[in-house]
């Protein structure tokens, strides 16, 4: 029987973008299980909603994360717009889509870049981020802001875009995705890339299921788990067909989220050749005096919202479920008999966003 | 346009056959999540295909004791050692039970400390 | 052979073309209309309503009515335009360029005309 050690992996790391703890414990240079370990980052964000208003508390909700904060603010305005029955406009909704987009995009790209630095490929890290500020000038331009956008709000949206605008931006799309498409060859064909990741981290169709795997993940796998296919929003409007990969290792979790760029790319053209007239907000009365589970997706996954009011100013109840909380238990599975070189890529190849976890 | 979902409230004692039932059917589990009101509110959330269906049961303050569900569904021992950790609901079974230390804070329960609890 | 000439393309494209850096602080920094960099007042407008005081969602503005003191903590300023959007009289602005550092966190204050002044010089 060989003799076990104890490895700590975090929670300060190289590769890690946000502080988590495992203790790895291994067995000869495999990692027979792993033991994680949070609250690095517990802002206990989810009792703010007792000490501000619920129109307030669309700010905590986009603060909640930087890097996928404008879909946790997307999603916050859309449970409380059901709750109180309101209809928003649908220029609001194509906005919202929209954004939410571009938001896709940075997330991935950012992504792309850590997941090159961290098998030592700098050069590629510094190219996936230049193509990142070009998204982020877009950001600037129509909300003001290139990590906190402030763009959503209880019924409806904050900024508008005008159409000039709108035709320009379609314009420079086309060039970032021109300049895109040569590094996602790299991702995809790259000798180096594909031997440090194929055959690593496998999660089957099946564990995928029972273990509650969400967003790429889960699509690596082989399972059509896309939440944007109910509806919600401009979605109705826009066709898309979710990505989904067989292999179910960080090559295809990898390959996941490099098409889905191009498919927001493309669902972005859409929704500025679609976009309709009008107004992008409505009058907000009344206090919200019901419940309701908001489901959106996020760059990393299926995110969860649970919001409860008691016809106060205050609500009763905000709860957050995201997505790499749940995709915690596939992680475990993946690290049980990796080699120990092996785990840092495989902890990245979730896309582990622990500020969101956390809250 | 507005989704409608469905919530079904039930006793704790049924809590497993339910849960193992919409385990056959192919359910997944998405999330457990609690609210505090006079009593402890616990949602068990599951989909299958994009459709959403909820399992609701209502827990004493008095005397807050669950049966785990891992058995059924692994990840469900992650959620669950978030409730013991931040509301003292003591959960048995667990598949694996991170005895409190699964959260790092400062204080304990404190979703449930009326300090945290006052409205401004 | 053909991926080593690619290569050398690569490297020609990046040591001789346009670099991608804003050159910060040489160059000034990149900023566009809608940018959100700082909240300003025009102080001769301010009716001291305090409806920018109750609705900033960080409390970052107090607003002294007897003093006539309009003040804004510019370190919880979270840059919302919550109180651009709800002000009457349409006296407070973002600016698009960043606030400047400052060594200590304290109040910026302005004081605000009287009405009475404002009143009487229209009357006159």
């Amino acid at each position: 029987m060989a003799e076990r050690t104890i490895i700590p992996f975090g929670p300060q790391h190289p590769v890690l973008p946000e502080p988590i703890h495992l203790d790895l414990v291994i067995e000869d240079e495999k990692v027979v299980e792993a033991i994680p370990n949070i609250g690095f980052i517990h802002r206990g964000l989810e009792l703010l909603c007792k000490k501000k208003t619920f129109e307030d508390m669309t700010f905590v909700a986009e603060r909640i994360c930087g890097i996928c904060s404008f879909i946790h603010g997307v999603g916050y305005c859309q449970g409380i717009e059901q709750i109180m029955k309101l209809d928003i406009p649908p220029r609001a909704q194509f906005l919202r889509s929209f954004w939410s987009e571009l938001a896709r995009i940075q997330s991935h790209l950012l992504w792309l870049g850590l997941a090159a630095d961290a098998i030592g490929f700098e050069s590629l890290f510094m190219h996936s981020w230049r193509v990142r500020e070009k998204i982020l000038d877009i950001f600037e331009e129509t909300t003001g802001g290139r990590v906190i956008f402030g763009a959503s709000k209880v019924g409806g949206t904050r900024k508008d875009i005008n159409n000039e605008t709108l035709q320009r931006l379609a314009k420079t799309l086309k060039e970032i995705e021109e300049d895109y498409r040569s590094l996602a060859k790299v991702f995809e064909q790259d000798y180096t890339i594909a031997t440090r990741w194929s055959g690593i981290g496998i999660v089957s169709k099946e564990e995928a299921h029972s273990l509650g795997a969400v967003g790429p993940c889960a699509r690596a796998s082989g399972l059509r788990q896309d939440t944007r296919l109910l509806k919600y929003g401009a979605y109705e409007h826009l066709d898309f067909e979710p990505i989904v990969e067989t292999a179910g290792d960080c090559q295809a979790r990898t390959v996941v989220r490099v098409k889905e760029i191009f498919q927001a790319f493309d669902l972005m053209q859409q929704s500025i050749a679609k976009m309709p007239e009008g107004e992008i907000d409505i009058k907000v009365t009344g206090m919200p005096h019901d419940e309701f589970f908001s489901r959106v997706e996020q760059p990393r996954g299926e995110v969860v919202y649970y919001i409860k009011g008691n016809g106060t100013k205050y609500l009763e109840r905000f709860r957050v479920r995201t997505p790499t909380f749940a995709n915690l238990a596939p992680l475990l599975k993946m690290l049980a008999g990796c080699d120990l070189a092996d785990a840092p890529a495989i902890v990245l190849s979730i896309d582990p966003c622990i500020s969101c976890t956390e809250r | 346009m507005f989704e409608h979902q469905e919530i079904v409230n039930i006793e704790i004692s049924e809590l497993q056959t339910h849960v193992k039932k919409l385990c056959d059917e192919g359910y997944r589990l998405v999330q457990i999540g609690c609210t505090a009101l006079d009593h402890f509110q616990i949602d068990y959330t599951f989909d299958k295909d994009h459709k959403f269906f909820d399992l609701r049961i209502k827990l004493p303050k008095e005397e807050p004791k669950l049966n785990s569900i891992s058995t059924i569904y692994l990840p469900a021992c992650f959620y669950e050692n978030e409730l013991h950790d931040l509301f003292g609901i003591q959960v048995s079974g667990m598949a694996i039970d991170f005895g409190g230390k699964f959260y790092r804070i400062a204080e304990k329960n404190p979703f449930i400390n009326p300090k945290n609890l006052e409205e401004k | 052979m053909a991926d080593i000439l690619k290569m050398f393309k690569v490297i020609t494209k990046a040591l001789f073309g346009k670099t991608a850096c804003g050159m910060y602080p040489v160059k000034p920094a990149k900023v566009y209309p809608n940018t959100r960099g700082h909240i300003e007042i025009e102080k001769e407008k301010c009716i001291l309503c305090t409806i920018c005081d109750k609705r900033c969602p960080t409390h970052a503005i107090h607003v002294d009515r007897e003093g006539h003191q309009w003040a804004i903590d510019r370190y919880k300023c979270i840059y919302c335009g919550r109180c651009v959007e709800v002000c009457p009289k349409k006296c407070l602005h973002m600016a698009n360029s960043y606030s400047a550092p400052h060594p200590k966190k304290e109040l910026e204050t302005f004081d605000v005309p009287p009405v009475q002044t404002k009143k009487a010089e229209e009357t006159k």
